[in-house]
């Protein structure tokens, strides 16, 4: 019986164009989106890192790069990102639990997931940044 | 004649579970790391410095790139497993991911314990 219902011809809709992604959908897509941006930048962020940390010269270096407003730009959506990543992650960690899993609640929260990630975005980058 | 199909269980358990478990280390390490950078409000080279020369916040974030490798390992290994196709290809993309990802494990090292 199962197998009958699975050898079923469904609809099928892969058309990228005509599809409307909802928002838990654009959220999981930016999630994986983010993590994979986040690991291509790992290496300019680990040098970053380390020049920061090398010597006060190195420290100026950086802190003079960082000064740049399109840099800033830049880490301003790197730190969105991050916190896209960080908040998208802990609502998933909720659904492990089955918390929050009618639609409804999961589409409340990543109403939540967008509105906290980048209301910190701003905080944060105001205070890191500017 | 043997006709076994090649579906288990707990293919990707562990995998899942280093996944989530390394999530929650990062997301911990990450409000404490916000907490440090508000109390100390590093501008200078030597308060900077001096956050990862204190042996907790030096271990700890030791313990945050392990688990922040093995994570992204996880996370990358399962993009390429959904959109690159040829065997090959994908084979050699996954090489790099590991390689690279253990190379910056060494070199996460090297900038923690030079300090």
């Amino acid at each position: 019986m199962a197998e009958m219902t699975l050898k079923k011809k469904r609809p099928k809709n892969l058309d990228l164009m005509t599809i409307r992604l909802p928002l838990p959908g654009i959220l999981s897509i930016l999630h994986r989106v983010s993590g994979a941006v986040l690991f291509l930048l790992l290496p300019v962020l680990l040098w970053l890192f380390e020049s920061s940390l090398a010597s006060p010269e190195t420290f100026a270096v950086v802190k003079s790069i960082a000064a740049h407003p399109l840099v800033k730009l830049i880490l301003l959506g790197l730190i969105w990102l991050y916190l896209h990543h960080f908040c998208a992650g802990i609502r998933y960690l909720l659904l492990d639990l089955h918390k929050g899993i009618d639609l409804e609640s999961a589409r409340l929260s990543s109403k939540i997931v967008f509105a906290v990630s980048i209301v910190l975005t701003l905080l944060i980058g105001v205070k890191v940044l500017w | 004649m043997v006709n076994r199909i090649l579906v288990g269980a707990h293919y990707g358990l562990k995998d899942w579970v280093i996944q989530r478990a390394t999530a929650i280390i990062m997301a911990l390490y990450t409000v404490i790391f916000f907490a440090v950078v508000l109390v100390v409000g590093p501008d200078s080279f030597a308060a900077w410095r001096g956050i990862f020369a204190n042996g907790f916040m030096k271990f700890a974030t030791f313990l945050c790139f392990v688990s922040l490798f093995y994570h992204v390992w996880i996370g990358i290994r399962d993009i390429w497993m959904d959109y690159i196709k040829p065997d090959g290809l994908r084979l050699l993309l996954m090489i790099a991911t590991a390689t690279a990802l253990v190379g910056y494990a060494g070199w996460a090292v090297q900038i923690l314990w030079r300090i």
